[in-house]
């Protein structure tokens, strides 16, 4: 009888095959007997430090770049010159060599465990190199990545660098692990190499080696034992998937022929050319930021208006929206951010940045409107963290006063959701930023890998503001668009469509299933997806009931 | 004579992950052995353990303090703080 486990799905696809399961780590003996000889012991330790970082290097040097990053930085803890000093105080404490390295170890990992729920990666990673010194130091076998000669999918608790980054996808067709959550490095790593993964899956450890399960990455659910007809008809659903997102091309349409505008994110004018061949209407939030960082003053208008230019030329004849400089909270620039502010992400930032530097502003501004002046690209401005209609009004006439005929206002604080309908009578268009949305409409930091769940964008009451804010738009004629990565999610797309937004921007590569999805759908049916996401309970009954409804 | 510099992390993630790890790479090549400190308090550790500096949790926008002496120092305390301003994540 087939058994159906849950977890998070992290990196999208459907994969079958036996289970593998990773070697258990290894266990230190609690009465470690020392030689008698703490140079012996000490340079034993060493040894096997040193022997444990020149796999971890060899094996980054075959890894893709990410990986590798990841890797080399684990090496770099094996090397650490103060883990080794205190190695070196053990043994001559008269501790056995593998008592030693326990306890240095165990020393950084309490301090690194200490500093909080961001740092439980590097927890990991400590744990693993522990590990690996200890299974070297005792001549037991390396706990890691099984090789049982045949395709297989790989179960463990929680996955390391080391684990996931020599990974070959031929190889390893799924991934589920018992711990991780979706920020963790099974969850980064698996989706760079493409392999179908489940993290936080509870109960994974207790399958059986060699039975057969399949793996949906994208759903995050795992069956266990499945029959054949229930496997053919996940894969041949995967393959029909991958032919629709193929076959639909242009502009966003609804099954009935609604428009909606599907545009991409993008960040600079380094993958321009990149962005520029993708198949969308223009660019959604073109963010300026980058050309502020890493810099002691801010950039001359001709330098901006060069690199405005040619991302405009770039786009000739289709639409640009401009986000202003959104400084602060977790992008500081080094000449106009507050320092030490007590909670930047609710100091002076995005907009609020121009209270103290009106000047920044109306440079950039003017920079803007300099390169619009010469392109056909149809520019539009927004400003970022906008709370009140008063500064949705200010920033316009601003806008306006430069001879840029679109102004609108990035929906994020939700104040300015709650209050839309006066927010949106006073300038052009408003894009809705979701992930400081949900960051502020849950109190929850978007860095608190811990607190996933309430920075779900499908938590219902950020569709509610989303809801508020499109309706507001609607009722004065005025487009309200998303863009964030909530937007690239087909299913959530649907719904932000049934609640009135009127366009999508996303990072180029999810266009195509977005624009599928919408293409499969009426505006009628988005509508009553967006009705069952709101009677939700909570984020995760409203994509189960949305999926649900797609389905029927 | 001990120098110093006070700086502010560049990088939005802090002295985490690549940004420590190339922190920690430039600080093993000065001919000096260079501390960094939280400006807030808490005790200087060896720049070149990664794991002290990862257990420093500096995040980006905190106040960190160099120290070195000896011959060098200052020029090794300019190269590192330049490197700490700087946003190493969001570079290639």
């Amino acid at each position: 009888m087939a058994q159906t486990l849950s977890g998070i799905g992290v990196s999208p696809g459907v994969a079958t095959g036996p289970v593998a399961r990773m070697a258990a780590p290894p266990v230190v003996p609690t009465e470690a007997t020392a030689s008698g000889d703490p140079e012996a012991e000490n340079q034993a330790a060493l040894a096997a430090m040193q022997a444990v970082a020149a796999t971890l290097e060899e094996r980054a040097s075959r890894a893709p770049k990410e990986a590798a990053g990841v890797l080399g930085a684990q090496a770099m803890m094996a090397q650490d010159p103060t883990l080794a000093s205190k190695v070196t105080e053990g043994v001559q404490a008269g501790k056995a060599a593998v008592t030693a390295v326990t306890e240095a170890f165990e020393e950084f990992r309490a301090m690194l465990a200490a500093a909080g729920p961001y740092m439980a990666e590097r927890v990991a990673d400590l744990d693993d190199l522990r590990n690996r010194t200890v299974a070297t130091l005792l001549g037991v076998p390396m706990p890691g990545v099984p090789d049982p000669g045949h395709p297989f999918v790989l179960v463990a608790l929680d996955l390391a660098p080391a684990d996931t980054a020599t990974l070959d996808a031929g190889r390893v067709r799924g991934i589920i692990t018992e711990e991780g959550g979706p920020t963790s490095h099974t969850a980064i790593l698996a989706k760079s190499l493409g392999i179908p993964a489940v993290v936080a899956c509870r109960g994974a450890t207790a399958v059986a080696e060699g039975e057969t399960v399949l793996v949906d990455g994208t759903e995050g659910s795992v069956v266990v034992g499945p029959d054949e007809a229930t496997v053919r008809e996940a894969l041949d659903a995967q393959e029909a998937k991958l032919a629709s997102l193929q076959a639909v091309s242009g502009p966003g349409r609804t099954a009935d022929g609604h428009p909606v505008q599907l545009l991409v994110n993008i960040a600079g004018d380094r993958d321009l050319a990149a962005a520029a061949a993708a198949d969308a209407e223009g660019v959604g939030l073109f963010r300026t930021e980058f050309l502020f960082l890493d810099r002691p003053d801010a950039p001359t208008g001709e330098e901006q208006q060069a690199v405005y230019q040619r991302v405009f030329d770039a786009f000739s004849g289709r639409k640009v929206v401009v986000r202003t400089l959104d400084a602060g909270a977790d992008k500081p620039l080094q000449f106009v951010t507050v320092p030490n502010e007590p909670n930047p992400a609710l100091g002076v930032r995005g907009l609020r940045t121009s209270r103290r530097h009106p000047r920044l502003l109306e440079e950039q501004l003017a920079a803007v409107a300099g390169a619009a002046a010469a392109t056909t690209a149809q520019v539009w401005v927004m400003a970022p963290m906008v709370s009140t209609p008063a500064e949705a009004a200010a920033f316009a006439e601003q806008v306006h006063g430069h001879g840029l005929g679109t102004a609108g206002v990035m929906v994020e604080v939700p104040a300015a959701a709650v209050r839309a309908r006066h927010v949106a009578a006073v300038c052009d268009f408003l894009s809705i930023g979701t992930n400081d949305l949900s960051q502020y409409t849950y109190a929850a930091d978007r860095m608190a890998g811990e607190l996933a769940d309430l920075l779900d964008a499908w938590q219902p009451a950020l569709l509610e503001l989303v809801r508020l804010t499109a309706e507001a738009g609607s009722a004065l004629g005025k487009p309200v668009g998303v863009c964030g990565e909530a937007a690239s999610d087909p299913l959530l797309a649907l719904v932000f469509i049934g609640l009135g937004v009127t366009s999508l921007s996303m990072a180029p590569v999810s266009v195509p299933a977005v624009r599928a999805a919408v293409a499969a759908h009426t505006l009628a049916e988005c509508r009553g997806l967006a009705g069952l996401a709101l009677e939700a309970e909570d984020g995760r009954a409203a994509r189960t009931a949305v999926r649900a409804a797609t389905r029927s | 004579m001990m120098a110093q510099r006070r700086v502010v992390v560049g990088s939005k993630v802090g002295l985490h992950a690549r940004p420590a790890a190339m922190f920690v790479q430039a600080a093993a090549k000065q001919p000096v052995k260079v501390t960094i400190a939280k400006a807030a308090g808490g005790d200087p550790v060896d720049a070149r353990s990664i794991l002290s500096v990862l257990a420093l949790d500096a995040r980006g926008g905190d106040e960190v303090v160099l120290a070195a002496e000896g011959d060098g120092a200052e020029q090794a305390l300019d190269e590192l703080a330049a490197l700490v301003a700087r946003d190493l994540d969001s570079e290639g």
